[in-house]
């Protein structure tokens, strides 16, 4: 099964960090992709941009809006894409994120969802 | 059979015991999960090249350790607690060649620990040891992978917290322990039992059967046969229990030359061990009782007394009101209905299974025999309001149009 594993973070605590913070958190996350790629349960991943543009149809007409499709202070800051066993074996491997290790000062969380199959396809 | 095959059969073969193996040695379960995919992915990579090693096991379990401690020192440099357990894991006994089924046994008890709620001990079984993914329990048990998948998250923890051990129980404690593990492998069987056929659950029961030879095989104790000749007598009637259209049928009406003579064969072996140990429980007990019905040629050439004699054995060792209802049904076979009945009606005036839509259906049944047409409507009725099994919903409303009839 694949599994879409979110990860939520804050844009403000995140901008707020010092450069040698930011610095040492992207070494995890290096070395956090290498691990997944070398286990081979990576399938895709990558980090996002805070910048967002949310596209929907309002009273018959395409809406665009610049901003996320949801607002709150949490927002999608990067996806992993994994394939796993089962949700216990995507969990375990979300838990070592580096999202998933992150406190409270830099306010990130991971959210994990199974990608339904035969869909689009 | 290229290297790739053979990793593949002994990924089906293997995987369960090397990972008790790594359980063990590693005292964790997210880590042994990891350090068993790794140790597969590193045979893949060696042994194309070096060719497959003569104990491909003991390979796999010292791979898989090696793995989890160079993934430990990596992370240690963000997390010292996971240095010193590197550290620790790397000066253990670097011989971890103790009996692998043993672990088997180990992974078995730790999961059916009574510290841990029932449904956790069932969730945890299937999934560490017999291997099903967290969808496929949740399928099974009609609940949400989510909600089960947290389940196991929250019973792995617990075993953390609590400091469960990884460990065959003491003698002294045998009996108790053993008795919850056999409670998770008969309910897991019931569950799978108790489902329409075809549906998701039906593999219960042959994971069920799976994880009772095994307790068989490492822990010969009388009871464990018990329970394995209990499953495999009712598993032998699986193809007299529904009919073509997909109806249930009940135990008299069955036509007994579908049964499976093999699985009673063995069954009934099973049940005169564990008879002649003298020390068997309620499961052997039951088993007997099956036994009785699979060597019967219908239902009326069924030794009824017999059967009551067992019954009053088993009250003895385990008295519960169900037992009680499933004698009153052998009496009225031995006596006649309305004996039957004046049990059942003695276990309702006791304020018991009023509740219990099997006891109404049973009360009908002996009505009808009797000619209470009305009286057994009524219990139908009763039944057929207080069951939500699919299957036995139908039966019950086949048995009401039968009356109008």
């Amino acid at each position: 099964m694949k599994y879409l594993c979110l990860a939520y973070g804050i844009q403000q605590q995140m901008e707020a960090l010092s450069k040698s913070e930011l610095e040492a958190l992207m070494v995890k996350c290096r070395m956090h992709d290498e691990e997944l790629r070398k286990s081979g349960h990576l399938v895709s991943g990558t980090s996002l941009e805070w910048a967002a543009v949310s596209i929907r149809r309002r009273n018959g007409k395409v809406v665009v809006t610049d901003g996320p499709y949801v607002e709150t202070k949490e927002q999608v800051g990067g996806l992993v894409i994994i394939e796993a066993k089962d949700l216990n074996e995507a969990i375990r491997i979300a838990k070592l994120h580096p999202a998933a290790n992150l406190g409270e000062a830099e306010g990130w969380g991971i959210e994990v969802r199974p990608i339904a199959d035969g869909c689009h396809q | 059979m290229d290297v790739r095959e053979q990793i593949e059969a002994l990924w089906r073969t293997e995987a369960r015991r090397v990972y008790a193996s790594l359980v063990r040695l590693l005292g964790d379960f997210d880590l042994a999960e990891e350090a068993l995919h790794d140790a597969f992915a590193a045979a893949m990579e060696q042994w194309s090249r070096d060719g497959v090693p003569a104990r491909p096991r003991p390979w796999l379990v010292s791979a898989g350790r090696f793995q989890a401690v160079s993934h430990l020192r990596r992370r240690a440099r963000f997390d010292t607690q996971l240095g010193e357990l590197a550290e620790r894991l790397e000066h253990e006994d670097a011989a971890p060649q103790e009996d692998v089924e043993d672990d088997r046994l180990r992974l078995v008890f730790t999961c059916c620990h009574p510290e841990l709620p029932v449904e956790a001990q069932i969730a945890l079984t299937l999934r560490e040891v017999c291997g099903l993914t967290t969808e496929a329990i949740a399928r099974a048990f009609l609940t949400t992978p989510a909600a089960l998948a947290q389940r196991i998250v929250r019973a792995k923890t617990r075993i953390q917290q609590e400091g469960i051990p990884y460990a065959v129980p003491e003698l002294a404690d045998l009996p108790v322990r053993l008795d919850a593990v056999l409670r998770v492998v008969y309910l897991v069987f019931n569950e799978g039992w108790s489902a329409a056929s075809g549906s998701p659950a039906d593999e219960l029961c042959g994971e069920a059967i799976r994880l009772c030879r095994l307790l068989v095989e490492l822990l010969p104790e009388p009871e464990a046969g018990g329970l394995l000749a209990l499953l495999l007598l009712q598993e032998a009637r699986r193809p007299a229990r529904t009919s073509a259209t997909g109806e249930l049928v009940l135990l008299e009406d069955q036509d007994r030359s579908l049964w499976n003579a093999a699985l009673i064969a063995e069954g009934a072996r099973l049940v005169e061990q564990a008879l002649r140990s003298r020390r068997f429980g309620p499961y052997t007990l039951q088993a007997a009782i099956a036994a009785v019905h699979a060597e019967a040629r219908d239902a009326s050439s069924t030794d009824w007394a017999e059967v009551v004699g067992l019954y009053d054995l088993l009250l003895r060792v385990e008295p519960s009101p169900v037992v009680e209802l499933n004698r009153a049904v052998a009496v009225a076979m031995r006596d006649g209905p309305e004996a039957g009945l004046a049990l059942i009606d003695g276990i309702l005036a006791r304020g018991q299974l009023g509740d219990y839509s099997l006891l109404h259906a049973a009360r009908g049944e002996l009505c009808r025999r009797l000619g209470r047409v009305g009286q057994a409507r009524v219990a139908f009725e009763r039944a057929l309001a207080l069951t939500k099994l699919e299957p036995e919903r139908r039966l019950l409303q086949q048995r009401l149009d039968a009356l109008r009839a």
